[in-house]
């Protein structure tokens, strides 16, 4: 049933856009203009290439939160049952941690943290 | 507590009675959709409304004055205003990613608006994963972003999308630590039984100091996952006009708007299930008079007014603090609330472990 729920949430949600959309076209003026479909940016014309190049810092916060978030996942299993295992749950998961927690010290002890 | 399930099952039984199982759950599927959808509308508009007058009172203004009493109207002028509008298609921008980018946003807000808890037997989404469903369906929302500011042939808004995408990944890992804590603490991730293991208690109180701490860095982290200041760095309007949606117009710019401001809504309905008892009221043991009087009010408004609470605290927030540089979002993050989050998990499995929470 609530994959039957989420399908119908999903449709729901496109349909709500689509409507929204289709009512705007409908109703709302259409006007041509040659300065219409230039790029707005800050209101002057706009100089260059749009797909410039950007830092690479963005590129290296990604591959450390890609590590953070597949740890995320492998721990929601274990924190379900933290309660049953006791003690172990507790020593295993340091241990986990200990590893992690050694890559994020890297990261920073290579400066990658740093925005320059 | 009234069970609102009763309504549904009555519903459900009176469907099935007057036509076959197959033409009833389709019934009851388009039912659902259309009150989930519903509810999801008013809401944003409950909170344009609310972010106009919150920030005029912290301005010491009065806010929207003229249409309707107290300006109550203004927001479905507004709401008008933005269907009639040109919806403006510019050259060189990535046609289908340009128009597939609302999609995805309103997508991944109305999926996680569908998972929480209004009331006993009021929520559209109950999986047994439900906490890491959240996470899941709320990380689509950058992926709409990113598209945005990509596809729309912007310096700016690219700059700004890039921006936010830098921000909300960093800052999802806060809000999974956070929620693992409390995933920790109660041994479920079923969001009804996370609700219903606090009916002798909220969370916050029954695992103290962890779960205040949590809580905070999960308000924290939920305000830059909103995009809203102290952390607009992506829409910051001073800098980038403003940011992913700049050449977004009409209706358009409408959705990006909404999922917004419901997603300010959605991190404050979750920090209310998780930590401040969701649907259910505040008990203090031993005032069993107080208990009482507290159980006549029902639990929607009990899940709204702490909800309530807790956007007009990220509110305060927003209209209080000057904008962070980028430096100083990402050494928050990674500097002090991720290694902050994963010690307090610590502590929080040792207090379990030794059984020092409540």
């Amino acid at each position: 049933m609530n994959f039957v729920l989420l399908f119908t949430m999903i449709v729901a949600s496109l349909l709500l856009v689509f409507a929204g959309m289709l009512v705007a076209r409908l109703i709302s003026p259409r006007t041509h203009n040659k300065q219409k479909g230039e790029a707005y940016e800050c209101g002057i014309p706009t100089q260059g290439e749009t797909w410039v190049h950007f830092r690479a810092g963005y590129y290296l916060f990604a591959i450390l939160f890609l590590m953070f978030d597949i740890e995320t996942v492998f721990l929601f299993p274990w924190a379900t049952i933290v309660k049953d295992l006791g003690m172990s749950a507790l020593l295993g998961v340091l241990f986990f941690l200990f590893i992690l927690i050694l890559g994020l010290a890297y990261a920073w002890r290579k400066k990658a943290l740093e925005w320059k | 507590m009234f069970d609102f399930s009763t309504i549904t099952t009555a519903i459900d039984q009176f469907l099935r009675d007057i036509m076959p199982s197959q033409a009833a759950l389709l019934v009851e599927c388009v039912l659902v959709a259309l009150c989930a959808v519903l509810a999801y509308v008013m809401f944003a508009i409950v909170m344009i409304f609310m972010e106009r007058k919150v920030c005029a009172a912290f301005q010491c203004r009065l806010g929207p004055m003229r249409v309707g009493p107290w300006g109550l109207l203004q927001v479905f002028a507004d709401v008008f205003k933005m269907l009639i509008k040109e919806i403006i298609s510019i050259n060189n921008s990535d046609k289908v990613l340009y128009n597939l980018a609302p999609y995805l946003v309103v997508m991944s807000s109305v999926l996680t608006f569908c998972c929480l808890p209004f009331g006993e037997g009021l929520l559209v989404l109950d999986f047994n994963i439900g906490i890491f469903f959240i996470m899941a369906a709320s990380s689509f929302g950058v992926l709409g972003i990113l598209l945005a500011g990509w596809s729309s042939n912007n310096k700016f808004s690219m700059i700004g999308a890039v921006r936010s995408g830098a921000q909300m990944i960093s800052y999802e890992l806060s809000i999974g630590i956070c929620l693992l804590t409390i995933v920790v603490m109660s041994g479920t991730m079923q969001i009804s039984e996370l609700v219903e293991a606090q009916r002798d208690g909220w969370f916050i109180f029954k695992g103290h100091l962890p779960a205040v701490i949590a809580f905070i860095i999960y308000l924290i982290a939920g305000n830059a996952e909103t995009n809203r200041a102290p952390f607009d760095l992506p829409e910051a309007e001073s800098e980038l006009t403003a940011g992913f949606h700049t050449e977004y117009s009409g209706m358009h710019f409408g959705f990006f708007y909404v999922a917004e401001f419901m997603n300010l809504f959605i991190v404050a309905g979750i920090a209310s299930t998780l930590f401040l008892g969701g649907w259910m009221p505040l008990h203090i043991s031993g005032f069993d008079s107080f208990n009482t009087i507290m159980d006549y009010i029902p639990g929607v408004i009990w899940f709204l007014g702490k909800t309530f609470f807790v956007i007009w605290v990220l509110m305060w927030i927003r209209w209080t603090f000057p904008r962070l540089r980028i430096d100083q979002v990402v050494s928050l993050e990674w500097k002090y609330l991720v290694p902050i989050g994963l010690l307090n998990l610590l502590i929080m499995t040792l207090c379990v472990v030794m059984g020092w929470i409540f």
